[in-house]
């Protein structure tokens, strides 16, 4: 299930859960988040979080034209890397701008609905909802 | 270190020959580790000692360290450079989003050398250094933000640092400031002026990439563990909460908040600038710096006014410190939180030192009662304890005046009071202006023989409090002040902020660095802490720095502080063995 935004009022702005959402893909570091925080012009307003909502018809996977977008069960996608050619259509599809880039590998970042982020989010901006 | 890791790379900026190179220095990074380490020693290799600190001769270096990007609450970026302000080792630390957009650009360090001739700001995404035209951006008005402007002109949003120079650094006040992140300093010992010499407005820095662990399983294990204890261990419960202002309240019922110059112990309506107050009445909203859950950072909400048009305010966001509520609070007689807010915002907009100008004000004020300045020397100017309205304009003098006993001003305390005379109740310590801990002997001559006279180096008042406690002998006074600075390097060669020290202990630290194939057990660690410290005091020594002409200033004898009168005669002896073993050093 994915990750939503329950309070991005609440949000400091430290990055624990991108540096997280790294981590999830086996890495350290910022390349390879697809969740993003960035701040609403200059930081005494507070920040705006993004993060996949798992879409049930997802117009990321619909723009893929590699097909390497698999609509996953019960809303989102599943990245076949070996499909990708980097063309950055999902990533303009999404409206949400939840998708990351990975510029050395020239591919998207998908969410892999780990929950991670919100796990490490001690804000509780975030929340996994598990059904 | 790891092999592949980009830390060993340093961009080299010439703002006179408007290019960039980068060299690698595995030896520097593995031996000095990095941040003050490997910032120390290239400043030896770049700044002769002689140079008169606003040349262009002066280089700025910007480093950061392994543990940037990698563990958590690693969150911050050295600054170094002669300083203009003591005209000898210019330190000065800050997080934001520096140090993890140094890391993420590719980066463990930055040296910028030189002058351009039209001001201009620095833009680095990754591998792409761009010059960019500053001369719209010099002089502005109030009104119209540097860092505004300039976000709007580059990527890298959300992930980027700004920092960038006020008035105050245009004008090389002594003690002008770097802001980065609207909130955030490289505030002590003058970066700002030496930007502003070097005609440098601002540098962007932004980047985004994966590092290398050595180990990723383990790493993930053990970088959990320390996250779990930052966000949940009592040692980070009061940053968390109220952040530094908590000192408040205990500082001043120990009488270790410096009220009024230190002329006195007591003032009244102190708890009207505590930090719970600031936070029931003011608290705005916290943030954090780049990577770090405790966000210790809070933002006062200031509503304010408009006197000529009603129904018309504005609403500001301050943020607030401990050491800016005594050094724009206590200090001043200052005890109202907007009064408090107000003189943080004028400093904020010329881009000054708070302590420093704090300290200044201070000074101004018993001077003034005392009669050696007067009304014509301030420009009509009444300076008296509590009045923000006076307060506020003598800062923006500071910067924009030109009459003689203002741009005195601008060159710091020790100037002044040793021009005008007030020595006896000039607050400062080798030139720089005093933190605000007035708690014993630990925190002056931690001051006093600090490689940057601040309250950072070794934390006199953790040992202060011990002795309230536990009497403690001069000998162990001298130890403690020394080993803690030691051990200080290491912390900000990783840079780990300061406050995560009780957490990253060194063992962990030993461990920590050990994922990133750094093979150094507690011991070495010591070692290269000892060797920093060595490689700071004697940059000193040959900017000029004579430990045997330095003093504490008269006043802090004269009240009482958390351990009662301070006696000068043990003083002194603290004073001879710490003198012993930094001498033991060079
Ligand atoms: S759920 Fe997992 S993959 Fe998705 S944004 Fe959070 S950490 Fe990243
Ligand atoms: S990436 Fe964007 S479009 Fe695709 S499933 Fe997630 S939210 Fe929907
Ligand atoms: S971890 Fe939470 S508070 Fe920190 S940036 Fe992410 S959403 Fe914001």
């Amino acid at each position: 299930m994915p990750v939503l935004v329950k309070d991005a009022n609440k949000c400091v702005g430290c990055l624990v859960c991108m540096f997280s959402c790294g981590r999830a893909h086996l890495a350290v570091g910022l390349e390879s988040s697809c969740i993003k925080v960035r701040s609403q012009g200059g930081i005494s307003r507070g920040f705006s979080v993004f993060v996949c909502r798992g879409c049930e018809d997802p117009p990321c996977a619909r723009a893929c034209p590699e097909n390497a977008l698999v609509v996953r069960k019960g809303g989102g996608v599943l990245l076949r890397e070996d499909f990708c050619t980097g063309c950055g259509h999902c990533v303009k599809a999404c409206i949400l701008d939840a998708i990351g880039w990975n510029n050395n590998k020239n591919k998207p970042v998908i969410c892999i609905q780990c929950g991670e982020c919100a796990k490490n989010c001690h804000y509780k901006v975030l929340e996994h909802r598990k059904t | 270190m790891i092999k592949e890791d980009t830390l060993k790379k340093i961009l080299y900026i010439d703002l006179s020959k408007k290019k960039f190179w980068v060299e690698e220095r595995e030896d520097l990074f593995s031996q000095f580790i990095g941040g003050t380490g490997v910032a120390i020693k290239l400043l030896q290799e770049n700044c002769d000692a002689q140079v008169d600190p606003l040349s262009p001769d002066n280089p700025i270096i910007f480093a950061v360290g392994p543990l940037n990007g990698v563990f958590p609450i690693a969150s911050k970026t050295v600054a170094m450079f002669k300083s203009p302000h003591t005209g000898n080792l210019g330190e000065s630390h800050a997080g934001g989003r520096s140090a993890i957009a140094l890391r993420m650009a590719g980066y463990g360090a930055i040296v910028i050398k030189g002058k351009s001739l039209k001001p201009l700001y620095i833009s680095i995404h990754g591998d792409n250094v761009y010059f960019r035209d500053a001369t719209t951006l010099w002089g502005l008005e109030e009104g119209v933000s540097t860092g505004a402007l300039i976000r709007r002109q580059e990527t890298g949003a959300g992930l980027r640092t700004i920092m960038r120079i006020g008035p105050a650094g245009e004008k090389k006040i002594t003690y002008a400031s770097v802001t980065l992140e609207t909130y955030r300093h490289f505030g002590r010992l003058g970066l700002g002026a030496v930007f502003g010499s070097k005609n440098l407005k601002a540098i962007v820095v932004s980047g985004k990439r994966d590092l290398k662990v050595r180990d990723f399983k383990r790493y993930r294990e053990y970088y959990l563990n320390l996250l779990k204890q930052l966000a949940e261990s009592d040692k980070m419960k009061k940053y968390h909460e109220l952040g530094t202002p908590a000192n408040v309240m205990p500082l001043s019922l120990s009488r270790g908040i410096p009220i009024k110059n230190l002329s006195t112990d007591f003032t009244e309506g102190i708890e009207n600038i505590s930090g719970e107050t600031f936070a029931e009445k003011h608290l705005g909203r916290r943030i954090a710096c780049s990577h770090c859950p405790v966000a210790c950072i809070h933002l006062a909400a200031l509503r304010k006014p408009y006197e000529d048009e009603p129904y018309f305010y504005r609403t500001v966001y301050l943020s607030y410190d401990y050491e800016l509520i005594y050094a724009l609070g206590t200090m001043l007689g200052v005890t109202k939180a907007e009064g408090v807010l107000r003189l943080i915002e004028a400093v904020e907009e010329m881009g000054l030192d708070a302590i420093s100008t704090g300290v200044i004000l201070a000074w101004v004020t018993e001077a003034f009662e005392k009669g050696i300045i007067n009304e014509k020397m301030t420009e009509g100017i009444i300076p008296q304890w509590g009045n923000v309205e006076a307060y506020s304009e003598i800062i923006k003098k500071i910067v924009f005046s030109k009459g003689e006993f203002f741009e005195d001003l601008g060159k710091g305390l020790d100037y002044v009071s040793s021009k005008y005379g007030g020595k006896d109740f000039s607050l400062t310590y080798g030139r720089n202006e005093m933190p605000g801990y007035h708690t014993g002997y630990g925190a002056h001559i931690g001051y006093l023989f600090g490689a940057r006279h601040s309250h950072l180096d070794s934390a006199g008042y953790a040992i202060d409090k011990e002795a309230m406690i536990k009497p403690i002998d001069e000998k162990e006074y001298a130890e403690k002040i020394f080993n803690e600075e030691c051990w200080r390097q290491i912390l900000s060669s990783l840079v780990i902020c300061f406050f995560g020290r009780e957490i990253y202990t060194p063992s962990v630290v030993s461990e920590c660095l050990s994922l990133l194939d750094y093979n150094l057990n507690e011991e070495a660690l010591m070692d290269i802490g000892r060797r920093i410290y060595q490689e700071k005091y004697r940059f000193k020594i040959q900017c000029g720095f004579d430990m045997e002409n330095i003093q504490l200033p008269k006043r802090i004898f004269e009240t009482p502080s958390s351990l009662g009168n301070l006696n000068e005669d043990f003083a002194r002896k603290i004073v001879t063995n710490l003198k012993e073993k930094i001498q033991s050093l060079l």
